[in-house]
């Protein structure tokens, strides 16, 4: 499954490069970046453990940038 | 300029600061009292900063751009600097503002260069039209279309004729007329006319929402400039923090002068930060899709963009793609009567046929026709009918021969349509596919860029091939070849190209599907509409005009170029900085313009990309 999220207040491009780099290490990512001009967040990961890799990703994000928010929904 | 909520609380913590610090100036305080007092603007506008490194150290995250400021300001402080930390924290938090204020307007912009996404759309529901959201809407309802408005959704015309501004999907200026039966394309603009039109096509699968798609994901696909940036921008930052040490530690163990060396030092950590690189790398190709979306040309990321710089080779399909992929009449000779009577004879002959010879000559016909009855198909050489009481044959030399007739012999690529009038030869009239106007003009465009060879692959025969090559100027042709052997052939040109030069393949999109992937750039034209060529390509030409193409390849260079001076421009001023701060000619002055200066800059200079034509 691949899908994209929007990333809030995501304000510097070397974060982006930072998470995008975090988010591929999770176990079961094929595959994830993020674009700091479409603040914009893509993962393709596995379905069943999909909800998880998120949750994972949204951790990581935090830890670069503890005011990058990325919105669920 | 529109500042968002976080920005404008930033510019009041900037002011305030800034006040405070100019009246402390002037103040006539000495010794700690001053300290205290310079503490006051620092923490003003440095609070979020410090704040940051804080939560950033604590998951390990060392060589964070706040951090390392943190550290300059505390290290400055230290040595009793009051006031240059807080310049540094003040500089640092008017470059972030300046920067972060560039990056949102070139976003703005570049999304406003696509702006096709509909807002809405006018259903028709028990008899009343109501304003719904075009994602809500199924194929079949009917839409309303008001003069000024965006069309939502694809569809087929069902009452109602106008002109349509089709611009933001092809960068054609000429409005394209649409009448009952015509399709019509969401994102274009309806000019006069109310339109009706049944949707053909659910949102998501509509032809704005696949370009939308596209051009949003394309962002995805880097450039192995932007990846080798990544990268360097890795280990750039640990190594600026290495050199300041080594600035602050190794000279004055051999000299003394602590204070200096390390006042020195802090200058590397306040230009350790490779975001001028970082961000303004992919806003350039950011900006020269953009760019070049606005003009009709997708391209599916930024690899795509970098490999059409490096054009070598084009090659080319020819029906559809060099020429007009439809017949016209291009030479009538008439044996015995005028040519407007032959070609009226032939064309009312022919006018039940809808193949496209017929309606070649049916568009061509200069009268009315007249009713033909009688008709016998002959298959394979031609047809029969009486037309005005005369018995007409239309078809080919082995028709006529079949009637007895000598047909004189003509020197011609096109295709031959004999005509006999009661049993007596008529005459001729040639019917061919045109060479798009634009084509000679555009592989010229395309050879002064650089692009040196040009090839014809084509199913065609191997003459009519040959006089197209010659009207357009390419120089080799490879005809009759079926679709597999066009793969072949394109694998053996990606053998031959020089090294670091790419190959191109420009094709309708319907039947080069394996081609356009195997080519370095594959391109498909005239794709409005086609979802099949919006998949396989790498690059899609919305309308039909080669033209696009050279502009394509110089919108590439340009932007190449402005990567290269972006990447050139940071990396000097920083190393030119570090070097005069080391000696300690540069203040930190010097060093803030190093980190936010410059990032600025190459911003501005990135989206010029967007302006190319």
């Amino acid at each position: 499954m691949k899908k994209s999220f929007k990333l809030q207040d995501l304000d510097c491009a070397n974060c982006a490069a930072k998470m995008e780099n975090g988010i591929r290490k999770i176990p079961g990512v094929t595959y994830a970046a993020v674009s700091f001009l479409a603040q914009k967040l893509t993962i393709e990961a596995d379905d069943g453990q999909f909800d998880d890799i998120v949750r994972q990703a949204a951790a990581v994000i935090k830890k670069v940038d503890s005011d990058c928010q990325i919105i669920l929904n | 300029v529109k500042l968002t909520g976080k920005q404008r609380k930033i510019l009041r913590r900037i002011l305030i600061a800034a006040g405070l610090l100019a009246v402390i100036l002037l103040l006539p305080v000495r010794g700690w009292l001053r300290a205290v007092l310079y503490l006051l603007p620092f923490l003003c506008v440095g609070h979020p900063v410090l704040k940051k490194a804080g939560t950033n150290i604590l998951h390990g995250q060392v060589f964070d751009e706040n951090l390392l400021m943190t550290l300059a300001a505390l290290g400055a402080f230290c040595i009793g600097e009051y006031a240059e930390a807080a310049v540094i924290m003040l500089f640092y938090q008017i470059g972030e503002l300046f920067e972060s204020v560039a990056v949102d307007r070139s976003r703005r912009s570049i999304s406003a260069l696509m702006d096709i996404r509909p807002d809405y759309a006018n259903l028709l529901r028990e008899g009343q039209w109501v304003e719904t959201d075009p994602e809500e809407i199924r194929p079949g309802e009917v839409i309303l279309i008001k003069p000024g408005e965006k069309i939502p959704l694809d569809g087929t015309v069902l009452r109602g004729s106008s002109s349509l501004n089709t611009t933001a999907l092809t960068g054609e200026s000429l409005p394209r007329d649409v009448e009952p039966g015509d399709s019509v394309i969401s994102g274009c603009i309806n000019l006069n006319g109310t339109l009706q039109v049944t949707v053909t096509r659910a949102y998501t699968d509509s032809t704005v929402a696949k370009i939308l798609e596209l051009v949003e994901n394309s962002s995805q696909n880097k450039a192995r400039t932007e990846k080798f940036i990544t990268r360097f921008a890795a280990w750039y930052t640990p190594m600026v923090v290495a050199a300041a040490l080594l600035v602050a530690v190794i000279p004055p163990l051999f000299a003394g002068g602590w204070r200096t060396w390390i006042h020195r030092a802090l200058n590397f950590l306040v230009i350790s930060c490779p975001c001028a690189l970082v961000i303004s790398v992919p806003l350039s190709y950011f900006g020269g899709i953009g760019g070049a979306s606005r003009h009709g040309i997708l391209i599916k990321g930024a690899n795509h963009l970098e490999a059409l710089a490096s054009a070598g080779i084009a090659a080319f399909d020819k029906t559809g793609t060099l020429t007009r992929g439809s017949f016209t009449v291009t030479d009538v000779r008439p044996i015995g009567m005028d040519s407007r009577e032959l070609l009226q004879l032939a064309a009312s002959a022919e006018s039940c046929s809808d193949h496209p010879i017929a309606l070649s000559l049916k568009a061509a016909c200069p009268l009315p026709l007249t009713a033909a009855d009688d008709l016998q198909d002959i298959a394979g050489f031609g047809i029969s009918a009486r037309v005005n009481g005369r018995e007409i044959h239309v078809g080919s030399e082995k028709l006529m021969e079949r009637l007895g007739l000598h047909c004189p012999p003509i020197e011609s690529t096109g295709n031959v349509v004999h005509v006999a009038a009661d049993r007596t030869y008529a005459g001729s009239i040639i019917v061919s596919d045109t060479i798009k106007p634009e084509a000679p003009a555009a592989l010229a465009a395309l050879n002064r860029l650089g692009v040196k060879k040009t090839v014809m692959l084509t199913g065609d025969r191997p003459e009519a091939a040959r006089e197209m090559a010659a009207l357009t100027g390419i120089a080799q042709v490879h005809a009759q070849l079926l679709p597999g052997e066009k793969v072949e052939r394109v694998t053996s040109l990606l053998r031959e190209k020089s090294p670091g030069s790419s190959l191109l393949f420009i094709g309708d999109g319907i039947n080069d599907a394996p081609v356009l992937a195997c080519a370095d750039v594959g391109i498909a034209m005239g794709s409005l509409g086609s979802d099949a060529a919006i998949e396989a390509a790498d690059v899609v030409i919305m309308d039909d005009s080669l033209e696009k193409l050279p502009l394509a390849i110089r919108i590439a260079r340009s932007t190449r170029i402005i990567v290269r001076e972006n990447i050139l421009f940071s990396l000097a001023v920083k190393a030119a900085i570090m070097v005069l701060s080391a000696l300690g000619m540069v203040g930190i002055w010097a060093a803030v313009f190093a980190d936010v200066g410059v990032s600025v800059i190459a911003i501005l200079n990135a989206i010029r990309t967007m302006r190319i034509h």
